[in-house]
Order: C-alpha cells, then structure tokens, then sequence
C-alpha cells in the first residue's frame, strides 16, 4: 500500500479510500441510526439490528462494546460513528474521553486547561519513546 | 448588482447548538464563548445582508458512503433541519435563494470547477449552528441562505489553494449577478481540533492564532499548508479550516478586520470567530 504523509501522525486515523473501503456498511449502519423508528429498533437490540447489516462480526461486536477505537480500526468514521453516541444520548466530548482512555471527568479537566498540546504529538516515533 | 459586502469566518460545533437550544448560553463554560459573539449578532442586525453564502460541511448528514461530492451548492427554496441522531435542533427551517444559487453555479461551472447540484438536502449543525451564533434565536432567519457544502470526511480532501481559488470563482459569480443583493459569504468549521482515536482533545492555540491573522492579510502562506500539516498540527478535523479560505478567495485582496473572537474550549474544539469587511 502506497505510504501517506500523514501515516506518521499519533493516535489518529485518516479516513482515505483504505479504511472507507473497509467501512462502508459500518458506517450506512450508522446513517440508519438518523431515523427514529431505527434508533428505537437498535436500541431495543443491538444484536438483532445489526444482523440486518453486511457487516463484520469484529464491527457488529466493537459496535455492541461501544469501542470506539476499534470501530475506527475497522472503517468507521467518527462523523457517522457519531450517530450511534448521538442515539445513546451522549456527548462528542464523552465518546472522546473513551477512545483516549482517561475519564470524562479528566479528559474535560484537559480540555479546560486548553487541551492537548501538539507538542510530543505529532508523529509516532515521539510515542514509541516513552 | 449583487455584491460581497463581507466575510465571516466561525467554527461550528454540535455543542454550540445544544447550549444555545437549551439556555445554557450564561453559565460559567459557555459564556466566555457567547459573549465574543455578542458584538457579531449587533452587526448583523446593522448590516441586514440579504443572503449568505455559507460554505460549511456536511458531517455525513446528507451525504453518506453513497455519493461524495466534493463540493456541493444547495440550489433549492428551502432546506430542512436534519435530524442527526438526537432530534432536530429547534431551529427555523432554512430558505434559500435558488435565483443566485443557479446564477452562481452556472457561472463557477463555467470557470472550470465541477459542482454538484442540490434540490433535496438536510442542513445540520455545520450550517446551523453558525446562523444561530450570528443571528441568535429568531422566529424565521432574516435572510436567506445558499447551502454551500465541502467534503473534508473521505479523503482526499480538496487543497487549501483550490478552496481559495473557488472562492474567486464565487466571487465573479455573485459580482456579475443582476440584482441588488447585499450578499455575506461565511466560512466555517475549525479551528484545531480532533474528535477521534487517542490524540483528541488536541488544540493547538499559537498555530490557530497565526491562521486567524493570515487570514486577513496573508493567506497566500495558508493556502500553501498541506493536508497532512492540518492533521499534525491542528488535529484530523482542523482539516475543516481549509473552508475558510473559500470565504477569503471570495473578497477583496485587502480587506478589513472588523472583529475577532478565539476561545478554548467548547467541548472538543478551539472556537474562531472573524469579521471580515470588504476592502479597505
């Protein structure tokens, strides 16, 4: 696979045409969710809802789990995964806090503070070290 | 004849739109955030532009995995408020200007930019959240709105110097438009941030400080900024900034800086906010 400028960025996932390829029907899940007669079948069973869909069974379970970065590994983009917290009744900035480990409390204390800092950030080899 | 009298540039996060629909616009996290918009709605309420271009993008509202377009005019009579997974926000429905819309798309397709038409589309908070921020909670929008969406989801992504260089094309459009319309055009999205994986929550404050002054007068450097420096330096969706430069292409070389608003954070995101008038 051609390498990408970007390839070398930390703890981000690129939606380019490798991982939508992937994605596809992970993410037209997740557009089902804007109706709400489909909200309310997929939360009334998660399982039974997703079997509709051609997707994984690595997608269908990291759905099930909520975990985020995982169903970004798998295709999914944060736009259209969003749809699926958006349906839980939860915020951007909760589904942001679980894909960076900490707690909502800590990840806003982060924010408040004036976020991440690039610094350390913004390629991978600055990871690998500590 | 139809003319840009000014430009705006605002972020537009979904967070925005929850506070102000639920009145929480004067509590201790958001009101350091609204009041830099105070100045902005008394503007707007002396300014009165018939009709704003409003450059935003779609976050897999209206288009999904199916069609992509990369950049997208709404040419309808009016656009409904999408529904994107929590209800729709309280928010008037959306009347656009199809006369100018086609008038403008004609004229840009004719200048060698491929646009994708419109006629059926939800708006979602990208558009709407920056009409309430400007123009605050009324019972209809007082003007009309052309709908004007950018990919900045499925890369690749259109470059910083082609959103520049369509906004000249825009511009030529709406100059050469018979009839006298006081026309805004609006860049939003930004400023650095990222909502995915385990970098979020990343802001970078100097780097959105140097792109809020070279918008006014040196965008030639920020039309230089490749994709991948957006993602390193300003996080995966700071991507999103290259809009704003379709708002600048669109005014004059020298333009002035009527107002200026940065604030960290509202939830995820650095909030920009400029007021550009037209000309010296």
């Amino acid at each position: 696979m051609t390498k990408r400028p970007y390839d070398d960025v930390p703890g981000t996932t690129v939606f380019d045409e490798r991982m939508s390829r992937k994605g596809y029907h992970l993410n037209q899940f997740c557009m089902s969710l804007m109706k709400p007669e489909n909200r309310e079948r997929f939360k009334a069973d998660n399982r039974a809802y997703l079997d509709d869909w051609k997707m994984t069974e690595d997608q269908k379970q990291a759905v099930i789990d909520r975990d985020y970065n995982r169903m970004l590994s798998l295709g999914g983009n944060i736009y259209f995964l969003a749809k699926i917290f958006a349906s839980d009744g939860l915020s951007f900035q909760y589904a942001a806090s679980t894909m960076t480990g900490v707690s909502e409390e800590e990840y806003l204390k982060m924010m408040l503070a004036g976020g991440r800092s690039p610094d350390g950030n913004r390629y991978k080899h600055e990871w690998e070290k500590e | 004849m139809a003319r840009i009298t000014a430009g705006v540039a605002t972020s537009h996060v979904p967070a925005v739109g929850r506070a102000i629909d639920t009145g929480q616009t004067r509590n201790d996290y958001w009101k350091p955030m609204f009041d830099g918009f105070e100045f902005s709605k008394k503007w707007e309420e002396s300014e009165k532009p018939d009709v704003v271009f409003l450059v935003y993008n779609d976050h897999a509202t209206a288009f999904s995995l199916d069609f992509i377009p990369t950049f997208a005019i709404g040419v309808a009579e009016d656009y409904a408020v999408a529904d994107e997974g929590f209800g729709p926000r309280p928010v008037p429905h959306v009347e656009g200007h199809a006369d100018l819309a086609w008038h403008i798309a004609a004229s840009v397709i004719q200048q060698d930019f491929d646009l994708t038409l419109v006629n059926n589309m939800a708006v979602d908070h990208g558009l709407t959240v920056p009409l309430s921020l400007m123009f605050g909670q009324p019972e209809a929008w007082p003007c009309k709105v052309i709908p004007f969406a950018v990919n900045v989801v499925q890369y690749p992504v259109p470059s910083g110097r082609r959103c520049y260089n369509l906004g000249k094309a825009i511009r030529k459009a709406i100059d050469s438009f018979d009839e006298d319309l006081n026309v805004q055009i609006w860049g939003t999205g930004g400023m650095s941030h990222q909502l995915q994986g385990p970098r979020a929550g990343l802001i970078n404050q100097p780097w959105d400080q140097a792109f809020l002054s070279d918008i006014v007068d040196n965008p030639e450097r920020l039309i230089a900024i490749p994709p991948e420096d957006y993602i390193r330096e300003a996080g995966s969706e700071g991507i999103e900034l290259v809009m704003w430069l379709i708002m600048r292409g669109a005014l004059d070389d020298q333009v002035t800086e009527l107002h200026r608003h940065y604030h960290v954070p509202a939830s995820n995101t650095a909030i920009g906010h400029i007021i550009l008038k037209n000309g010296k």
